[in-house]
């Protein structure tokens, strides 16, 4: 019987609007309770204490769009190491993406996932399966039996479905199980051979650039092919002004739809991209700063309704490249927290708010059981001081591929405490002094 | 010659035009002037840079760019080496970074290098001691270029500050184009850019330059017509309808010149696509073309970036804007 008494904490509970001073028990990997007055007379005696000294504790956030090496590119990263820098990121679910090698479109392969996340991994992880075989944008997968061996929804990751025909198809087909389909938003025609955002920076650079209006073009048809299906739609990361309209226009006629926002959409501009710094580059790509205001507006109104990190690992050799030949992808697992906590020091949103894109509304949205403070919920927790100073360094990051253009950057907010099933499975090493 | 110190470029490499300044410029172009003297003289060998070593490196094909750098090199003294993509590790898979790390432990004293993709020049200068100096990097700069353009039209018309210059053509892939934008608007021209929407990139205004779509209206009142080169594989429906379609609104006539004003000069990097971009009679018109002259300007120019590059003592640190991180 292991019980434990997290006390002394500011519980926030985005799934009930709970923001206050108390505690929380946990016993067999389950929260028992939790609130201002448990333990107002003392813990008692025999079970372990944790004092959180005024910290966050929170439901452990969950990131739902991260890719990882395995299989096929174990090199980059693979599900265990994934796991310990979700764990040092404060994150306790993970899911992947079926973009590897092969690709997750078959039930074998989503066993396999669920397997190695069990004897390796120290945090939840979940597989996205595909949406078409391959990823080619062709021919369905085996949606429902996916769906059966529990793929939590469906992607072609960082692939488009460009033929609206098969898009149509696979909406509709889905409806009939409930099952989401997150789709990456790129008219890809249009995008062309675009390697970052169309603009005067991508000008000077004599770079090819990838026009916002691909992102609205895809979105919109998506939307009215949605419309037309009824099935349930998830724009996998927004970034730009137009595109965040067309979600906020459909979803003002009742559609079944929800949208998500890469970290970086909101923490860069294209401006980053310099000197061809090619750890800027990512899908989709820093846009201009106007974009990058949209982004913030959109979660601050709701328009979006999930953070995620976008976590994408590369080696060096993939990135030390002529910036049109090297590879896309920044690491996030690490730094979505205060990155994310930018927008709660900026005025931008309400911690409860900010919280409840990686809590609640991921675990909603993927039925997932985790993601809330509740008697009977999984202890999957996070306890964090928002207002902890720190520099993002990458010589500490635990992923296996180090390709962030945040090293250096000061933040504010960091985990001090991840627990997945009421274990710890992260304690910041020097955050006991305060 | 001045005193090497004071005369020495801030710089370790040229990478491109962006950051020079107008007397960075105007002192590259008043050494050209020498230089372009000393090329028009039967002996035209100097031992400025004895013992030193240059290496063209090309993962493009380039006659006249590869030529006027060997023969620049070469007029200095220098012992210079040509590499082509084709014949090196390049293409059995060997990184740029291997490739500049490989290079640098055979201690040239510079490199240049032309490369197809954008910023790739610059990657490959943060691995290397030597300077190095960008011979065209995809289609981003081309800085050579828009100095030999430069000294061309300041033999011709005595000065940069004031002209109006059209450039016209396929501005949207062109690094010549995006070189000249900078360094004329450095000096003090005006600068137009004459193109089909296509061809153009579309923050073009944020240049620094004034766009038109028409030739006439373009051409009105220049001082000088900077041809660019069309690639024929642009041409087949992709950017433009056909060649003939092309010529006929943007190729360079003599219809369309009488806008320009009647001593205007005419200019093109080259190698020309007579009968696309440019009447083939007027490019040869030794009254109005340059194109001649640019070539010859061309290496006088590069001698010139050479000499002052490795005026920089190898210990100073640079400093420069158009230097990356090392």
């Amino acid at each position: 019987m292991s019980t434990a008494a997290y006390i002394n904490a500011r519980l926030i509970d985005p799934a009930s609007g709970l923001d206050s001073p108390g505690a929380l028990l946990i016993q067999d990997g389950q929260i028992i309770d939790l609130g201002p007055d448990l333990f107002a007379n003392g813990v008692p005696n025999g079970m372990e204490v944790v004092d959180c000294g005024g910290r966050v504790l929170c439901p452990g956030l969950i990131d739902m769009r991260v890719f990882v090496g395995e299989p096929g590119a174990e090199h980059k990263e693979t599900l265990a190491s994934a796991s310990e820098a979700a764990a040092a990121g404060g994150v306790t679910c993970i899911i992947v993406q079926p973009n590897t090698e092969p690709v997750i479109d078959d039930v074998a392969l989503v066993e396999y996932i669920k397997r190695q996340a069990r004897d390796k991994a120290v945090v939840r992880i979940h597989p996205m399966a595909a949406i078409t075989k391959g990823l080619k944008g062709e021919q369905m997968a085996e949606l429902g039996l996916l769906a059966e061996a529990d793929a939590v929804a469906f992607t072609d990751a960082d692939r488009v479905v460009a033929d609206a025909q098969v898009m149509r198809r696979v909406l509709s087909y889905a409806s009939a199980f409930d099952l989401l389909i997150c789709h990456y938003p790129e008219e890809p025609r249009l995008a062309g051979s675009g390697v970052m955002n169309a603009g005067e920076v991508a000008m000077r650079l004599g770079l090819p650039g990838i026009p916002t209006q691909a992102e609205t073009i895809m979105v919109e048809r998506d939307l009215r092919l949605v419309e037309m299906t009824g099935g349930r739609y998830h724009a996998a990361c927004l970034s730009t002004d137009q595109a965040i309209e067309a979600m906020a226009r459909g979803k003002a006629r009742g559609l079944k739809v929800t949208a998500a926002a890469a970290v970086h959409s909101f923490a860069l501009n294209e401006v980053a991209v310099g000197e061809y710094r090619s750890f800027a580059k990512t899908a989709p790509p820093l846009r201009a700063e106007a974009d990058r205001r949209a982004v913030v507006a959109g979660l601050a109104d709701g328009t979006i309704d999930i953070i995620c990190s976008c976590h994408d690992p590369q080696d060096v050799e993939s990135k030390r490249l002529p910036f049109e030949l090297a590879a896309t992808g920044i690491i996030g697992l690490e730094t979505m927290l205060p990155l994310a906590l930018e927008l709660y020091h900026n005025g931008d949103m309400s911690l409860l708010d900010l919280l409840a894109t990686m809590t609640v509304r991921p675990a909603e949205l993927l039925g997932l059981r985790g993601g809330k403070l509740s008697p009977g919920a999984p202890a999957d927790l996070l306890v964090f001081d928002p207002h902890k100073p720190w520099r993002i360094d990458e010589d500490q990051f635990h992923s296996k591929s180090k390709n962030t253009p945040y090293h250096g950057r000061p933040v504010q907010g960091r985990a001090w405490r991840t627990i997945v099933g009421g274990k710890v499975v992260y304690s910041d090493p020097d955050g006991d002094g305060n | 010659m001045s005193d090497i110190s004071s005369s020495a470029l801030p710089y370790r490499h040229l990478l491109g035009i962006e950051g020079l300044s107008p007397s960075d410029i105007s002192e590259i172009l008043d050494l050209s002037d020498n230089y372009v003297a000393q090329n028009r003289q039967v002996d035209k060998k100097r031992s400025i840079l004895g013992g030193r070593t240059q290496i063209n490196l090309f993962f493009e094909t380039s006659t006249r760019t590869r030529t006027s750098f060997e023969l620049a090199g070469k007029r200095l003294g220098a012992d210079v080496i040509n590499m082509t993509a084709t014949a090196s590790a390049i293409k059995k898979g060997e990184t740029l970074i291997d490739t500049a790390a490989t290079l640098n432990a055979m201690h040239p004293d510079a490199l240049v290098v032309r490369h197809p993709h954008s910023g790739a020049v610059a990657l490959l200068s943060q691995k290397m001691d030597c300077s190095v100096i960008n011979a065209g990097d995809g289609s981003h700069e081309h800085p050579t270029q828009a100095l030999l353009d430069a000294l061309t039209i300041r033999r011709r018309l005595g000065h940069l500050h004031g002209l109006t210059v059209a450039i016209c053509g396929d501005i949207l892939h062109s690094r010549v184009a995006r070189s000249n934008i900078m360094l004329l608007n450095i000096m003090g021209a005006h600068v137009r850019a004459i193109a089909p929407p296509t061809l153009l990139p579309g923050a073009m205004d944020r240049m620094g330059v004034e766009v038109f779509h028409d030739m006439a209206a373009g051409l009105a009142d220049v001082d000088i017509v900077m041809m660019l080169r069309l690639q024929n594989e642009r041409m087949n429906g992709a950017y433009v309808p056909s060649t003939r379609e092309y010529y006929h609104f943007f190729g360079l006539d003599r219809s369309k010149l009488a806008k320009a004003k009647p001593e205007a000069l005419i200019m093109h990097p080259g190698p020309m696509n007579r009968g696309v971009e440019i009447d083939s009679e007027l490019a040869d018109d030794i009254n109005r073309s340059v194109i001649r002259e640019q070539v010859e300007m061309g290496v006088a120019v590069r001698m010139a970036v050479l000499d002052l590059l490795s005026r920089r003592p190898s210990n100073q640190p640079s400093v420069g804007p158009g230097d990356m991180k090392p």
